[in-house]
């Protein structure tokens, strides 16, 4: 459990840190928290040559309100966003998804950015940022990039960053009219990651769905948005029978992840099952 | 006066120094120009090994040395304690030499200037293997058609058993019913919360070994590697610092611990190797790992007539310490609480390519349980009766005990009905299964599930043990009054610093502060067993109170003498004149207070009769020596070797009440009650703390672990984040209480507790979930019951059921 020799550089600025990366390329790994790159680095599945910490860049860490979105620095811990007034407030959704996270101490120390990028495929964010319907704002020595969530998670630990560019801050829209949110998770029993996570965003006007966000996480090789859900909500009534035959469709025209503790056949019915009892909270949340 | 702590919740002495992060493991001794080790494990299950190559790893800055299996090969072979007629032992060399037969198996250790260069120099080795097909298997290791791991012995059955007694045959035509089932135990990693680790020291002057070691059997640890590496055992000194957990796990000797000594000898440096989490799942041993078929046969009135177990176990490649006698402790406990005529057990060991099993807490006792366990509930099912109403018809009564099994044991002492009573009422339980019924036509699936168990403690009479079964201790009263206790056990968790303190501090009348217990260091220490076989109480903490007999008799006479009586008498720390009252207006003050030193001026003169004298008094005469009765030598110490004249045989009842998600098979808990009776109890908190633990390791088995290797012999399980411990979110509240039926066996009446958790509720928990979906016709369900094997059975069975 000992990672091969590396070198550690803590950046003091952002611009500090995309010239090191752009200066050690592949040899380089950004150190974001490191709940999972270490791990990965002390079983030598990963043995960058060089650590670029972003821990001590000030100004990476933050939740505000501005232009209409709510704007989380990258190097915000989970902790901080589960206690965040401003998000139990304004979007509940991500205090309730980090409080699934992890344990204390990696809720503690690990970034939503970290983990953002890692694109861990059972990982929690990714359910909540696509449900949110969120943009990832990139940083080069070209200047910012903003990428759609949807853009974002490209594949297995693998998002749409481009080498060079950093990911810097999360922009969450400000909710229209009604809004109900929900994260619920079934926990692997050993390493706590999500057998299943479903994050709903839902907005009603005049008694109908007017807009629907379902991000699910841990099914499929990457996290994505249940369009097919989405499709079957909006426009209705949110009454038991149509939350029951929207969530049947979570796991629609996704490869479904099989592994020791759910095969495919059982990941999708807790899929199913699971996005149901999200939309029945979130349903009941509105407000 | 000191007030009486023994049946008292004090709270454990230990903790302070365990809290605050202040207690010593092997991993803090650092000793000056220590080197590091690490080692090179086979990636393999089964391999050739055709050529080591170390050139590269030599070369690396700070790799001082690196040994392979052809280094070695002075060293002596890892022992094995136990025997059984008949068996085979391949020899068990410290490094693979010719072949590897485990993933995890150590090829070559690197001796190097730091931790770093170690495991990088791990990189740099080079192993030629030719990979040979795996035996993963137990069952069909045993096939003749099985690639075969020891070649020299043609087959991979390391021994068949048949043990029991009575007409197993005539019992079976005598039944009305005769129920078969195959049963499962998978096997475990008992996961001890600090993984091994050893530092070796060698003083060429003085020709001494020290070894600092992660073991719950310090002085059989030096006995063993004296032997392994030839050095003379009065030379080796083991040392023992805080063991974070042991589980059985550290009940074992390994090559680790004799190669660490060798290759100090060898480099003339101190050496330290920590293992790793991933090392400790691929090379420590592993528990369980048995593949049953029981048939029992029973009356229409739920009366057993006769039990019948074969079964699989699962030796690993190699023996540890203790691996091939697991099975037979499983062979002893099969009759459980039950009155059986007949049991037989036909075990068939097998070597497989995996890791060694050996004792993982409760070691072949919860196999035997389960088994039991699950055959009673079978009978219930089988005859449409309560699980209770099967338990009770089939229990000895109090009064026949000392109750002799079909498996060759007496039981010491029970009382299962008043058990199993306490817990029925602390249920409710007839109203338990009325609101099951009301849930039932609800369509929730509500379950409960009973286990009435009985296991073997105190381990054990040396008759019935491979390498002695008593224990040691000795008690000193220091000149100041204070008291020391050396004991030959091994408490590496169970709170024994506490509990010894206590008995000591009842029976000599002091504080449980002026205590001390010292244990696992072999130059301090006069020889012991360890502890393990929740045997530490039971028969070490026995050797404590048969010490301080001792050392009270002679006390005794030495107050007698400074009080110028023919005999005295003692309580409450005081020896008065045998016919006298040691309270009462005209006793003294302690001549020696605490925390002060003796002045020659403080020496009790002897007094005449009607006065008292305190036990620090008399401690400190005997070190001073001015005057002593004839005969009598100086100081004021006693040791006692103990030896129990049998096992003991702690009972109880766990009740587990669940409800099983009908959408997703998720099994959730209501309740879980516990009445457990291990005698008489010195410290109902280390009870429960004991009894706390080990329902949890049992939910891990019955829910969550399981060591998987694939076919091909690779440990899928390797890390903590596949392989699942119960975490404390997971566990429900747990209701305990206890009964008290004291052991006649030794004289404190107690019984040990270490195991009963684990012992009692992996049947009471897969019993509730059976219960659950018994609309559906489920009888058994093999562990770990995981979600998605109760979804899959309520999918299947749902259209026609409940």
């Amino acid at each position: 459990m000992i990672p091969a020799s590396f070198d550690y550089i803590a950046a003091k600025t952002l611009d500090d840190a995309i010239s090191l990366l752009s200066k050690h390329k592949d040899d380089a790994k950004i150190l974001a928290g490191g709940h999972s790159l270490l791990p990965a680095m002390k079983l030598r599945l990963m043995q960058p040559k060089v650590l670029i910490d972003l821990s001590r860049i000030k100004d990476l860490s933050y939740i505000k309100e501005e232009g209409g979105q709510i704007r989380i620095g990258a190097m915000t811990t989970h902790f901080e966003v589960e206690i965040s007034d401003i998000l139990r407030r304004a979007c509940p959704l991500l205090p309730e998804t980090a409080s699934h996270l992890g344990d204390m101490q990696v809720r503690n120390k690990g970034t939503i950015g970290g983990s953002l990028v890692h694109s861990d495929p059972a990982a929690d964010w990714p359910a909540a940022i696509l449900a949110l319907d969120a943009e990832l704002v990139a940083k080069s020595a070209k200047g910012d990039r903003v990428i759609k969530a949807s853009d974002f998670f490209v594949e297995m630990l693998t998002t749409a960053l481009e080498p060079g560019e950093v990911l810097r801050e999360i922009r969450i829209p400000a909710g229209k009219g009604k809004v109900g949110q929900a994260y619920v998770k079934v926990r692997h029993p050993a390493s706590g990651f999500a057998v299943v996570g479903v994050a709903v965003n839902l907005s009603i006007d005049s008694g109908k769905c007017q807009s629907a966000g379902i991000g699910i996480t841990g099914v499929s090789p990457k996290a994505y948005r249940a369009a097919k859900v989405e499709s079957a909500l909006k426009g209705n009534a949110l009454d038991a029978n149509t939350l029951g035959a929207a969530a049947a469709h979570a796991a629609d025209g996704v490869d479904v992840n099989s592994d020791l503790y759910a095969s495919a056949d059982y990941r999708k019915q807790l899929a199913a099952v699971y996005t149901r009892r999200a939309l029945e909270t979130a349903a009941s949340r509105i407000k | 006066m000191a007030e009486k702590t023994v049946g008292k919740p004090i709270k454990r002495t230990e903790d302070p120094r365990l809290i605050q992060g202040l207690a010593h493991y092997v991993d803090d001794i650092r000793l000056p120009d220590m080197l590091h080790a690490a080692f090179l494990r086979s990636i393999h299950a089964h391999a050739r090994i055709k050529k080591v190559d170390v050139t590269a790893a030599l070369k690396l800055p700070g790799v001082v040395a690196v040994y392979t299996g052809k280094d070695t090969q002075k060293i002596g072979a890892v022992p094995c304690g136990a025997a059984i007629s008949d068996m085979k032992v391949p020899e068990h060399k410290v490094l693979a030499t010719n072949k590897v037969y485990f993933v995890g198996h150590p090829v070559a250790v690197v001796v190097a200037e730091n931790k770093f260069a170690a495991r990088d120099a791990l990189d740099l080795i080079d192993v030629d293997y030719e990979v040979l097909p795996a035996v993963v298997d137990e069952e069909k290791a045993a096939d003749a058609k099985s690639p075969v791991i020891h070649e020299q012995f043609g087959t991979n059955i390391a021994y068949k058993l048949t043990a029991g007694e009575g007409d197993v045959d005539a019992g079976m035509k005598a039944a009305d019913k005769i129920i078969k089932q195959k049963i499962l135990n998978k096997r475990l990693a008992p996961i001890a919360m600090e993984p091994r680790g050893v530092v070796a020291r060698y003083f060429p002057g003085e020709q001494e070994l020290t070894l600092w070691t992660s073991t719950q059997i310090p002085h059989l640890c030096r006995t063993s590697v004296a032997v392994m590496l030839g050095v003379p055992e009065n030379k080796l000194r083991l040392i023992t610092p805080e063991v974070g957990g042991g589980f059985g796990s550290k009940l074992n000797v390994y090559a680790e611990e004799a190669i660490l000594g060798w290759a100090a000898m060898q480099t003339g440096h101190p050496v330290k190797w920590i293992e790793g989490r991933r090392e400790n799942m691929q090379a420590t041993i592993h528990g369980r790992g048995q593949v049953g078929y029981v048939e029992i046969g029973c009356k229409k009135d739920g009366t057993m007539t006769a039990l019948r177990y074969n079964v699989f176990a699962d030796m690993g490649s190699y023996f540890q310490l203790l691996t091939p006698a697991i099975p037979t402790l499983t062979g002893l406990m099969l009759s459980g609480c039950y009155k059986i005529p007949a049991i037989q057990m036909n075990v068939t060991a097998t070597f497989t390519n995996k890791m060694s099993t050996d004792a993982y807490r409760g070691a072949g006792r919860p196999e035997a349980t389960y088994v039991i366990e699950r055959a009673a509930d079978l009978v219930a099912a089988e005859l449409g009766m309560d699980p209770v109403e099967v338990r009770r018809k089939n229990f000895p009564q109090p009064n026949e005990f000392p109750f002799k099994t079909a498996t060759g044991l007496f039981y010491d002492s029970g009382n299962y009905q008043g058990a199993l009573d306490k817990a029925l009422k602390m249920a409710d339980y007839t109203k338990l299964r009325e609101d099951q019924k009301k849930a039932r036509k609800e369509g929730r699936l509500v379950g409960i599930g009973v286990s009435t168990y009985v296991e073997i403690c105190a381990l054990g009479p040396s008759s019935a043990m491979p390498a002695g079964g008593w224990e040691s201790a000795t008690v000193r009263v220091e000149p100041t009054g204070k008291v020391t206790i050396l004991t030959g056990a091994s408490p590496h968790g169970q709170g024994e610093e506490t509990s010894f303190a206590q008995i000591a501090a009842d029976e000599l009348g002091v504080s449980v502060n002026d205590v001390t217990v010292i244990h696992g260091d072999t130059a301090i220490v006069q020889y012991g067993i360890g502890t393990f076989g929740s045997r530490g109480l039971a028969v070490g903490g026995v050797a404590v109170y048969m010490a301080i007999q001792k050392l009270k008799t002679k006390a005794g006479k030495l107050a007698a003498h400074l009080l110028q009586c023919e005999a005295t008498s003692f309580s409450d720390g005081k020896f008065c004149e045998a016919d006298g009252k040691a309270k009462g207006a005209s006793v003294p003050e302690p001549v020696v207070p605490m925390g002060q030193a003796p002045a020659a001026a403080a020496l009790p003169e002897p007094k005449p009769g009607g006065k008292t004298v305190t036990i620090q008094e008399v401690a400190l005469s005997a070190h001073l020596a001015k005057s002593l009765p004839e005969d009598m030598e100086p100081g004021l110490s006693a040791t006692s070797f103990y030896e129990p004249k049998n096992f003991t045989f702690p009972f109880g009842t766990h009740i587990a009440v669940v409800e099983i998600d009908r959408e997703t098979g998720e099994i959730h808990f209501d309740r879980y009650i516990a009445v457990d009776d291990c005698g008489k109890q010195i410290n109902p908190m280390l009870v429960h703390g004991q009894v706390h633990g080990g329902i949890v390791q049992s939910m891990g088995q019955a829910l969550y672990e399981e060591v998987v290797y694939d076919d091909q012999g690779q440990l899928i399980t390797g890390t903590l984040m596949d392989y699942a411990l119960p975490k404390a979110a997971m566990i429900p509240h747990l209701e305990l209480d206890s009964t008290e039926t004291p052991s006649p066996v030794n004289p404190l009446g107690a019984k040990g507790v270490g195991e009963a958790g684990t012992i009692g509720a992996t049947p009471a928990l897969v019993s509730a979930v059976v219960d659950a979906l018994s609309p559906f016709g489920i009888r058994h369900i093999d562990m770990p019951i995981k979600p998605e094997t109760v979804w899959q059975i309520i999918r299947k069975n749902s259209a026609g059921a409940a």
